[in-house]
C-alpha cells in the first residue's frame, strides 16, 4: 500500500514567551504557510503565566478581578479559537501546529482527535495512562484533565493548538478559574508520576508524536538532535 | 448570486455556532476575504466569500446556530 507523502513541517523551538509574543509568532507564521509557500509549521514553547478566554468563554469563568490577577503576574487576553477559558504557564508546553489541512484532511473533527492522541501517546512514554472522555475535548487521567486544546483554522490552515501539563507548579493557577468553563480537577506529568521532570523530557517526545500521527518530515528534525536545555536559557535570559 | 453555506467542517460535526460577521448587508467583499467566523465546541472556523461581490443578505445572526448545509448569505457579483 502506497504512504501518503510526509507533510514538510518547520519547528520553531521557542522558548519561554509572554502571551502576546507567541501569538505574534503565529501570525507571522500562519502568513507563511498562507501566502508565502512555507508547507506548514510547528511552534512548541511555554508561556509566562496567562489566562486566555477563546470564543465560548464568559468572564465569569475567571474568579479573580482584572486588578487581581495583575497583581499576582497573570496576563490576560481574549483569543480567537474555540473553547472557553485556560491557563497557561511556564510548567506547561504548548504546541502550536500551523498546519494546512488542505495537504492532510479538511476534517477539524479528525484534527481535534490527532491532537488528543499526540498528548496520550506523549504521557503513556512517561507511564501515565491518559484517555479521552466522551463529548469532552483534551486528555485526562483519572478524570482530571492533563492536557488542553483550543484550535482556529482559517483557509484550511490551523493555529491554536494543544498545552499539556508537566510540572506541579502551575496545577494551582488553574484554581483562579474554571477551567473550560466547568468544575473539573485537573492534573500535571509531574503529579502523576509523583517526580520531577524536565519539560526538555517531554518536549522531543511529543515532537515525535507529532511526527507520526500527522505523518510529517521536520526541517529542522529536534527530535533527532535536541540541545533543548540550552536554548530554554538562552530564551530565559533573554526574557 | 452566489449562496454562501455551511460547509462541512469534519465527520460528525453537524452544526456551528455563528460568531462574527466581518461584513454586513451592503458591503463590498473580495473572493476569499474572511466572510464570517464560525465557532464548534473547541474550534472557530472562518469561512472565506466564494466570489467578489455585494453581500446583498444575511440569514442568521451572530449567536445563531445553522446546520452544515444551511444558506448563510447570499453574494451579488452584479
Amino acid at each position: 500500500m502506497r504512504q501518503p507523502r510526509a507533510l514538510k513541517v518547520k519547528v520553531y523551538d521557542a522558548g519561554l514567551l509572554h502571551y502576546r509574543e507567541s501569538w505574534c509568532l503565529q501570525h507571522r507564521v500562519f502568513n507563511q504557510v498562507w501566502q508565502q509557500g512555507l508547507e506548514s509549521a510547528l511552534i512548541i514553547c511555554r508561556h509566562y503565566p496567562v489566562v486566555t478566554l477563546g470564543r465560548r468563554a464568559s468572564r465569569e469563568n475567571i474568579l479573580l478581578s482584572d486588578d487581581q490577577l495583575r497583581v499576582q503576574g497573570i496576563e490576560l487576553h481574549v483569543v480567537d479559537r474555540g473553547g472557553d477559558v485556560t491557563y497557561h504557564g511556564p510548567g506547561q508546553l504548548t504546541v502550536y501546529p500551523i498546519f494546512n489541512l488542505n495537504l492532510l484532511r479538511r476534517d477539524v473533527h479528525f484534527f481535534l482527535r490527532q491532537l488528543e492522541e499526540a498528548a496520550i501517546d506523549t504521557l503513556s512514554d512517561f507511564n501515565v495512562r491518559a484517555c479521552r472522555l466522551p463529548g469532552l475535548t483534551g486528555a485526562w487521567v483519572d478524570n482530571q484533565k492533563i492536557a488542553s486544546i483550543g484550535i482556529a483554522v482559517r483557509h484550511w490552515i490551523t493555529y491554536h493548538g494543544l498545552s499539556i501539563n508537566i510540572q506541579e507548579s502551575d496545577v494551582d493557577n488553574f484554581y483562579l478559574i474554571r477551567p473550560c468553563g466547568m468544575d473539573i480537577e485537573v492534573t500535571a506529568l509531574e503529579r502523576k508520576l509523583r517526580e520531577p521532570i524536565f519539560i526538555e523530557d517531554v518536549k522531543p517526545r511529543i515532537l515525535e508524536h507529532f511526527k507520526k500521527i500527522f505523518v510529517l518530515e521536520y526541517e529542522d528534525d529536534l527530535a533527532a538532535d535536541h540541545q533543548p536545555r540550552n536554548r530554554i536559557r538562552q530564551q530565559e535570559v533573554m526574557g | 448570486m452566489i449562496k454562501v453555506g455551511l460547509p462541512e467542517l469534519g465527520e460528525g460535526i453537524e452544526k456551528a455556532t455563528i460568531s462574527y460577521w466581518y461584513f454586513q448587508e451592503g458591503e463590498k467583499v473580495a473572493e476569499k476575504d474572511d466572510l464570517v467566523e464560525l465557532a464548534t465546541d473547541k474550534a472557530t472556523f472562518n469561512l472565506p466569500s466564494p466570489a467578489a461581490g455585494v453581500v446583498s443578505q444575511i440569514f442568521f445572526h451572530e449567536g445563531d446556530t445553522v446546520n452544515v448545509g444551511e444558506i448563510l448569505a447570499m453574494i451579488d457579483e452584479g
